[in-house]
């Protein structure tokens, strides 16, 4: 990869550039520091959905303007919410960005929150959470999550509860964007066929004179220190059982985490293809015919979050099965560690997963912007070379220190006769 | 061989060889990034099955890499895994495909383990069973999701029960139970073989040697009870439409499919079909369909339309997820959309748009291995010629108004749609 450029404007807006001339294409994001996790009872998922009504246009460039401008260019634009960030973005041919540089700038404080949109955009929302909770997964990851944090904005699903989507007002809405969505707050990611000093410029034309009241100060509360075992049962209608087990681990930026990363590795693989047959867990569960399939999830987020197993359940086995084997193997890598061969094919896979994850410019500019929303740009620049460093005695310290019982949530999600559940 | 690469890729820039045994293999450099794909296909799919033995091809696909005349279970999945690599095979409706990437310079261990799954697969008992346990987890978590339960209620009306498109690739629960490991010997004994196989090997490698590497490895295939490639014709509809209802008990959404037969890849209005299904449910955002359904309705929070293509009829299909309240509102919204479809010739605006779409995507989709190797797989295996793409923006430019117009009525104005719903009890429906 080429010399990343780090620079700040002086309304405080970051600048993350990369040149990248392999493809004629150019990946532009902006992500502002605002997800669920700032969201107070009442108003959950409104980060989502201010993202949903920043689609719906400004003056300059009305509502479906863009979507035409982009197609037409054969561009690719989309939006995302997470529990730490906002993020939008626009890859387009090189020849084309400057429509998306503009729009980015122009909805950073123009968009428009019109009440009747609002209404609209209500239902579609709704009907997307619905959409969710036809997967019975979703509610079975809900009610984990609920279980893992009670005072800590991770605490709800990013998509918000319901009885917050019906009764959000279009105000609701203008203030949060309002607050949030400032040069201060936020960051601008370029990666591809540009001429750095031209991006630049650019950049500072079109974002140097927004003005900036500075940092907004983000509703978050710290979760306190769970004591003891938690476990959550939902029932749901079907016929497939699943078992859900979390652990509280740090946050992104901390050292421990990214040997929770090779851990992982170890337990159900890291090298970026579809499943990992040769992994502890796959091996355990899987082979034994106990489970259908096993996935495991580490996500990099700003503050503690959850380290999650999931397992399906073949059918007829049950949940305490899937439990007793998942424990013994926690158990198995607290007192016996990890081999050498082991570890030397975590760093394979690890190489291999960190290229595969660079090759577009629209991965590498995602990664730059997750980057600044953890609070160091250089986060997936040393993404590597930190997790080359890891050692055995590492992992098999971290195992030791957080998968223990005292950070442990149990989610079971059992299937129910849907028979009954259709009787009146 | 021919070789060196420009920019698109074509005739050119593509290494090809043709092998004795009926291989094609190309091979494209793309020194941009540190690893290799490569995209493969055999005329193994399930369109080859018996309707009792629904879902084999698909776990013979499955099952390949379970066990081989010289690797276990462990040792395949060891090899790829302690490098990083990935490598799988999908069943299909006609064919088989697989695909993989690594780095560049674990090629050879690719190819290696490729050619040993795909040739010289054991299926061993034991690991047939296991992966038929998964596929059955699968199914039965399947039949409670009203997605794949609307889309297989549209297919199982589209098409009668002696056309293979009435079934699905993956089977269900009924046919896989049954299925055991001397049938999935059996079924690779008799389709699995090298005549028509199309592999494509795309990264940081060179051409040339990539080609040799792989033509060394699958030169010597042979099977000569191999059969010809079966055609799936067009089922007669009898011009009248259908609607099913599938009751999903505990559910909170309805999910709609509405179907027609649409063209298959090589039916020459089939770039027209493709412009007009566009235009109908997919440009700026989900097209016509998201715009009336999700943005001025707010009726749901997907909507939008998809062309099959592929190497038989495949359907012309709208999907939508809505409230159960909204069924019968967004089915009419549709309807209404599909209507001025095929009543009305599109603007000058929206054929432009769309033309202008289709040829100015092409940047990104070449711009990672994986997209650059599924278009060359793709022109091979419809026959589209290696200066496909290279042609591509002139042929999109030559199609006019009235041959969207044409291609809507055809498919789209038959009034034999299947319309399919699946959602809670009660949804207020009249479908």
């Amino acid at each position: 990869m080429t010399k990343l450029t780090h620079s700040t404007l002086p309304n405080g807006l970051t600048v993350l550039l990369r040149e990248a001339h392999s493809a004629p294409v150019i990946s532009f994001w902006l992500a502002y520091r605002v997800g669920s996790r700032n969201e107070p009872t009442g108003q959950t998922g409104i980060s989502h959905w201010v993202e949903h009504m920043m689609f719906k246009g400004t003056e300059q460039f009305p509502a479906g303007m863009l979507d035409r401008e982009i197609d037409r260019a054969g561009g690719q634009w989309n939006a995302f919410t997470s529990m730490d960030a906002t993020k939008y973005f626009e890859t387009l041919p090189a020849d084309k960005i400057d429509i998306a540089m503009h729009a980015e700038a122009d909805r950073m404080v123009n968009a428009q929150f019109d009440a009747d949109e609002t209404e609209s955009e209500r239902t579609v929302i709704i009907s997307e959470r619905q959409g969710a909770e036809n997967q019975p997964t979703f509610w079975l990851q809900e009610g984990v999550r609920g279980s893992a944090f009670r005072v800590h904005g991770y605490h709800h699903e990013i998509i918000g509860d319901e009885a917050d989507l019906r009764s959000m007002t279009c105000d609701d809405l203008y203030a949060h964007y309002r607050r949030h969505y400032c040069p201060a707050n936020a960051a601008v990611i370029a990666v591809g066929a540009f001429d750095t000093d031209d991006m630049l410029a650019k950049i500072e034309n079109l974002y140097g004179s927004i003005p900036s009241a500075g940092a907004p100060d983000l509703f978050a509360r710290q979760e306190p220190a769970q004591q003891g075992e938690r476990r959550v049962t939902v029932e749901r209608p079907g016929q497939t059982a699943f078992l859900e087990t979390c652990h509280h681990i740090p946050g992104a930026a901390h050292a421990d985490w990214m040997k929770l990363k090779l851990l992982d590795a170890i337990l159900s693989g890291s090298s970026g293809a579809s499943d990992n047959k040769t992994s502890r867990l796959y091996q355990a569960l899987v082979k034994s015919e106990v489970a259908a399939g096993v996935g495991a999830w580490l996500t990099p987020t700003i503050d503690p979050y959850l380290y999650s197993i999931i397992v399906t359940l073949r059918e007829g086995r049950t949940a305490d099965e899937a439990e007793a084997i998942l424990l013994r193997e926690i158990e198995r890598l607290q007192t016996d560690g990890i081999s050498e061969a082991e570890l030397r094919k975590a760093r394979k896979q690890t190489r291999a997963a960190f290229a595969y994850s660079t090759e577009s410019v629209t991965e590498q500019a995602f990664w730059l912007a997750q980057s600044f929303i953890l609070g160091d740009v250089y986060w997936f620049e040393n993404y590597s070379a930190r997790l080359l460093a890891v050692t055995a005695d590492d992992v098999r310290d971290v195992a030791r220190r957080y998968l223990t019982a005292q950070k442990r949530v149990l989610g079971t999600l059992k299937p129910t006769d849907p028979q009954q559940e259709a009787a009146p | 061989m021919t070789g060196r690469q420009t920019s698109i890729p074509n005739s050119k820039n593509i290494t090809r060889s043709r092998l004795d045994n009926g291989i094609t293999i190309l091979a494209y450099e793309n020194p941009a990034v540190q690893s290799v794909n490569i995209i493969a296909s055999i005329h193994a799919g399930s369109i080859y099955e018996l309707p009792a033995q629904n879902g084999l091809a698909s776990l013979a696909a499955g099952a390949l890499m379970t066990g081989t005349a010289t690797r276990d279970f462990d040792q395949i999945h060891g090899a790829l895994e302690d490098i990083g690599a990935d490598l799988g095979f999908r069943g299909h409706l006609h064919k088989l495909g697989f695909s993989g990437k690594s780095l560049a310079e674990d090629l050879p261990t690719l190819i290696d383990v490729a050619n040993d799954a795909l040739r010289y697969p054991t299926f061993p008992d034991d690991h047939v069973e296991r992966l038929r346990g998964e596929r059955l987890t699968w199914l039965q978590y399947s039949n409670f999701d009203t997605r794949y339960r609307a889309s297989k209620a549209m297919r199982e009306a589209l098409y009668p029960d002696s056309h293979p498109y009435h079934y699905g690739a993956a089977g269900s629960e009924n046919t896989v139970k049954r299925i055991d490991a001397s049938e999935l010997r059996g079924f690779h004994a008799k389709y699995f073989g090298p005549r028509d196989m199309i592999l494509v090997i795309v990264g940081a490698v060179n051409a040339e040697n990539a080609v040799e590497l792989a033509s060394d490895a699958f030169g010597d295939w042979r099977n000569d009870s191999q059969p010809a490639v079966r055609q799936v014709e067009r089922p007669a509809r009898n011009g009248t439409s259908q609607q099913q209802l599938v009751v999903v008990p505990g559910k909170t959404q309805s999910d709609i499919c509405m179907g027609v037969l649409g063209p298959a890849r090589l039916a020459e209005d089939y770039l027209p079909a493709q412009l007009a299904n566009s235009i109908l449910g997919e440009f700026g955002m989900m097209g016509r369909i998201g715009k009336s359904v999700r943005e001025e309705k707010g009726l749901a929070y997907y909507a939008y339309s998809r062309l099959g293509g592929g190497h038989g009829p495949e359907p012309w299909s709208v999907s939508a997820g809505v409230n159960p309240e909204n069924v019968d509102l967004a089915i009419a919204s549709v309807l209404e959309e599909i209507k001025r479809l095929t009543s009305e010739s599109v603007s000058d605006d929206d054929l432009a748009d769309n033309q202008s779409y289709f040829t100015g995507r092409m940047p990104l989709r070449l711009e990672s291995n994986e997209g650059i190797a599924s278009d060359i797989h793709g022109m091979v295996s419809f026959g589209l010629g290696l200066d496909y793409l290279a042609n591509y923006k002139e042929t999109v430019f030559r199609i006019g108004q009235d041959d969207l117009l044409a291609a809507a009525q055809r498919y789209l104005g038959a009034h034999d749609m299947v319309i399919a719903v699946a959602g809670p009890e009660g949804d207020g429906s009249s479908a």
